[in-house]
């Protein structure tokens, strides 16, 4: 089976720096993806780059075998790549369900009044139903993270990308998210997680990519990146 | 029903009005209230529901009143003619500036808006054909009937205009376009990854701004029957046009339209019983208070009310 996404050689640089240098990536259909690295490695300039917030330099993008790395972030959604945000940034001056009918409108081309039981059945999985109807600007940080996802998978993706959806969370938060994730995969969607919680992304991963300075360092199982002397470099330091 | 009734109502109370022996101050007031509905409601539909502020309204009014001016001379097109061009001029202005603009955002915005004036004014200062620096006399046509005076007509025309732009602003705000704006000024980037093209989104609020902003503009010149660039393309229609839905609330259709007729009229009061200066410092008090105190504006003080007697 063709890969749902294509990577190759992408570099991406801001003036001088180099976030990026020649990153090729294939991500297979329902695979679930783990993405690590310290922090300013480039795994949030990748993610951005496939998903249209910022243009890659150089390199190709191709999601189900069309190529996508010059088409605006909303043409990227509307052909199957969601992602929800690191820091969350939620439609605040909107309620948690019609947060989610933003984008039944605009991927799905839904009228509010038929998006609003898909919303609802969306919210009731992840559990955030009932608080569908209050302001958005009053969630927890746990919350927060769960409206992410929820508008993701609102705009009915195909490639579900997510961007540290569990920084901060406690422990039984941190299983929380992980049980959604998983669902959603199990539904069909492929899954790129983004992670510095390591023992949530090795127990996710079926596969995981360590990148540093903008490069792969490392590639294969979350067993045998954990053993990877590059890996620890990376992280721990010489 | 329940907004087109009273909307239809309040049209044909203006006529009536203008029909009846009140006072004729009273409408060349009362068109200048109105001129600010129409230009607050306008402003509203990009800097209210889209978060872009916009201090160019006084280009995009002055080039519909200059479009006016325009085919008034060179056609003698009638009053309807001239509105519809200033309108087509300014929503063509608004597409054009918003595409230079419409990428940056905050305050970079806001001044690429304060330039367009300063582009059209300079225009006009040095065109000719339109009496450049020193302005051009216009003579108003025959008043129609059943009106007799132009003032009575252009007061239900603005009316007319006034009812058509909020309604334009209701649609707009109560349709899934509304929805994509209220996203791009929460979050831009959250609104593109759900699928909102932003860019045209935002486009099609600065065409229709700007296209209203004209229509309110194209009668000026015959209420005149003057036009001179410094006071069409004064900035205190900026002011006024942003004023008047931070005062009312930006959230809302209504919002503008409530700030437009408070502000409106107290400058009207202001003007005649005080003097014509006080009037830009009651803007400028009022807009400080209503920022400080109530940032949510008339509506949001309403709203903490409801919910603090309920």
């Amino acid at each position: 089976m063709d890969p749902i996404l294509q990577v190759s050689g992408v570099s991406k640089h801001f003036g001088g720096f180099t976030a990026l240098s020649d990153v090729s990536i294939d991500i297979a259909q329902g695979e679930r993806f783990g993405l690590i690295g310290p922090n300013g490695s480039g795994k949030t300039t990748l993610i951005n780059c496939i998903c249209g917030a910022l243009r890659n330099d150089g390199g190709s993008i191709r999601f189900e075998g069309v190529e996508v790395s010059g088409l605006p972030a909303y043409k990227r959604t509307r052909r199957g790549i969601a992602r929800s945000f690191q820091i969350p940034r939620p439609f605040h001056s909107m309620s948690v369900l019609e947060n989610l009918l933003v984008p039944y409108e605009y991927v799905a081309h839904l009228k509010a009044s038929k998006a609003e039981k898909q919303a609802m059945d969306i919210l009731q999985r992840i559990g955030l139903a009932q608080k569908a109807h209050g302001p958005s600007s009053q969630l927890s940080q746990v919350e927060l993270r769960k409206l992410e996802l929820a508008r993701a998978m609102a705009a009915r993706p195909r490639l579900l990308i997510s961007d540290e959806a569990m920084a901060g969370l406690s422990g039984s938060e941190v299983d929380e998210v992980l049980k959604i994730l998983l669902d959603l995969n199990a539904s069909g969607i492929t899954v790129i997680m983004i992670e510095h919680i390591m023992q949530a992304v090795m127990r996710f991963s079926q596969r995981v990519v360590c990148l540093d300075a903008g490069r792969i360092i490392c590639e294969g199982t979350p067993a045998a990146i954990v053993a990877d002397p590059e890996v620890q470099r990376a992280y721990l330091g010489a | 029903m329940k907004y087109w009734i009273p909307a239809i109502l309040l049209v044909l109370l203006a006529a009536g009005v203008a029909l009846s022996g009140m006072n004729e101050y009273f409408f060349f007031a009362g068109y200048v209230v109105l001129t600010f509905v129409v230009l607050a409601t306008a402003w509203n539909i990009l800097g209210g529901y889209a978060g872009y502020v916009n201090f160019g309204t006084a280009a995009f009014f002055g080039i519909g009143a200059y479009t006016a001016t325009v085919l008034f001379k060179w056609l003698g097109a009638p009053l309807a003619v001239q509105i519809a061009g200033g309108a087509l001029v300014s929503g063509l202005l608004g597409f054009g500036v918003g595409l230079l603009t419409l990428r940056l955002r905050g305050i970079f915005f806001a001044i690429a808006t304060v330039a367009v004036i300063f582009i059209c004014e300079t225009l006009m200062v040095n065109w000719r054909y339109v009496g450049g620096a020193t302005g051009l006399q216009l003579l108003r046509p025959e008043t129609l009937a059943p009106f007799d005076s132009y003032i009575r007509m252009l007061f239900v025309v603005m009316a007319l205009l006034a009812v058509a732009a909020v309604s334009m602003a209701r649609y707009i705000q109560t349709s899934w376009i509304g929805r994509g704006l209220r996203a791009i000024r929460d979050s831009e980037e959250a609104a593109e990854s759900s699928g909102v093209p932003t860019l045209r989104l935002k486009l099609f609020a600065c065409t229709v701004s700007g296209l209203l902003m004209g229509a309110a503009g194209a009668p000026m010149p015959m209420y005149l029957s003057f036009i001179e660039p410094a006071s069409t393309f004064n900035l205190s229609y900026s002011v006024s046009a942003l004023a008047m839905p931070m005062i009312g609330g930006t959230a809302h259709w209504i919002g503008p339209v409530i700030g437009a007729l408070l502000l409106g009229s107290v400058q009207q009061i202001v003007t005649v019983t005080i003097s014509n200066e006080i009037n830009v410092l009651v803007v400028g008090v009022l807009l400080v208070l209503f920022v400080v105190l109530a940032p949510d504006g008339v509506l949001g003080l309403f709203k903490r009310w409801t919910r603090y007697f309920k």
